[in-house]
């Protein structure tokens, strides 16, 4: 891991050696592969990019259950609509292990919100595509969770504590997630023919967007090296995004579904397949808030929270009520 | 804007199944102990993972500092004698 950050700084003993004494003491318990817990002493860059890099991450498992609670109430089965809601229902407590996770390193709930609404904070690009039809729940849990999972498994080992074990139960409790959602296209791609082009269509629609979920392409991502040395990250982006295609594509396979790229090849050389990138036009798009959905999804979070106020308040008000009473009859 | 107070962090312990005693999982926000419960129950057993909940208020934990670690904890590493390998017993003896 280390030594991806020397291409960036030069050399491996020099960079160590450069460090100041507090900084290089950090990096060799980090690189003795012993976690940092929320006391220790940390860098200061190193909070900052856990911040946002957890809170990123926190966010869009909130604002991920607004595409999914899109279909709870059409979901065409009771059993589909047990199935969705215990899914939607554990990525509100994803979120909330994360939310915890962040605030360890002295950020309160309150601002990670704030800095959600007001836009300074982001979410995964991918929960701002729309999800237009019952197809789209089986293409979502299939691609999207599918490469969420990608994403945290190697983050179980991340160094920062309470992130990695946050880590552990999410990846424990997002296999189903997966697996309900394959299940979905499984039945729709073996069912009637307007069934099977409705999973054709979800799987067109999801395709790249679900790839762009990996992040930029190496060459483009900047703050890959830093990261990696702390192990916050763990794979790189190409890395990550390669062994999704090299997953799902069989997958996709057996659905009897065609991955709308025209440029999809196994390359027996690489052992792994050839595929085209997403549009990254598309993806700075979407992520700089003009995705088909941005406004919808942040404006939803915002009216949850404001119309919550008073509830909020209410219970507050209520726990000290009582709180006082009881000191009263004591 | 005013200062809006938040609710108070709690830390949650929970006993599993078969666990020996409650361990920490995580911590949540309630306005008191009873709704505190109540989340952690939805948001830490929603799997049968618990048979008992505890709560505290984060506040309300005192903990050991992670710089004092030499001083903590180095007394304990050289009596090894408290170890029950240091004593030699003959394989005669038999089961011990």
């Amino acid at each position: 891991m280390y030594a991806q950050m020397v291409k960036s700084t030069g050399k491996n003993v020099q960079a160590l050696e450069d460090m100041p004494p507090e900084e290089r003491a950090f990096q060799e318990r980090i690189d003795r592969g012993e976690k940092i817990e929320p006391k220790d002493w940390m860098p200061d860059a190193y909070r900052k990019n856990l911040i946002r890099q957890i809170g990123q991450h926190a966010h869009s498992e909130i604002v991920g259950q607004l595409p999914e609670g899109n279909w709870i109430t059409r979901a065409p089965t009771l059993e589909r609509k047990a199935n969705l809601l215990a899914k939607v229902q554990d990525e509100a407590g994803h979120g909330l292990y994360l939310y915890c996770a962040a605030e360890t390193l002295g950020v309160s709930r309150d601002e990670l919100f704030e800095m959600l609404h007001t836009g300074k904070m982001k979410y995964s690009s991918i929960f701002n595509y729309p999800t237009l039809t019952w197809a789209d729940m089986g293409a979502v849990g299939w691609l999207v969770d599918g490469a969420a999972i990608m994403n945290q498994v190697p983050l179980q080992r991340t160094s920062y504590g309470p992130y990695a074990r946050a880590m552990v139960r999410i990846c424990k409790e997002e296999s189903f997630h997966q697996r309900q959602g394959y299940h979905i296209m499984m039945t729709m791609a073996n069912g009637s023919s307007e069934q099977k082009r409705m999973a054709q269509d979800a799987l067109n629609r999801f395709w790249y967007p679900s790839l762009m979920m990996f992040g930029p392409s190496d060459k483009d991502s900047v703050h890959s090296a830093q990261s990696m040395a702390w192990k916050i990250k763990m794979n790189t982006n190409d890395e990550l995004r390669q062994k999704f295609v090299d997953e799902t594509v069989p997958q996709a396979e057996y659905l009897g579904l065609t991955v709308p790229d025209e440029n999809l090849k196994w390359n027996e050389e690489r052992g792994a397949y050839d595929f085209s990138e997403p549009d990254w036009e598309e993806f700075y798009n979407v992520v700089s808030g003009n995705g088909p959905c941005n406004v919808e999804r942040l404006e939803a979070r915002k009216k949850a929270w404001s119309d919550g106020e008073w509830v909020r308040e209410a219970m507050l008000a209520h726990a000290e009520k009582k709180a006082m009473r009881k000191e009263a009859a004591e | 804007m005013a200062e809006k107070k938040e609710w108070p962090l709690w830390e949650v312990f929970i006993r599993g199944q078969h666990g020996m005693s409650h361990r920490h999982v995580g911590s949540l926000h309630a306005p008191d102990a009873e709704r505190a419960i109540k989340n952690a129950r939805d948001v830490y057993t929603r799997r049968n993972e618990g048979v008992s909940i505890w709560v505290v208020e984060a506040g309300n934990i005192a903990a050991s500092s992670p710089s004092n670690k030499g001083p903590m904890y180095d007394p304990a590493r050289d009596k090894v004698y408290r170890h029950p390998t240091f004593y030699d017993i003959p394989d005669e003896v038999g089961k011990m």
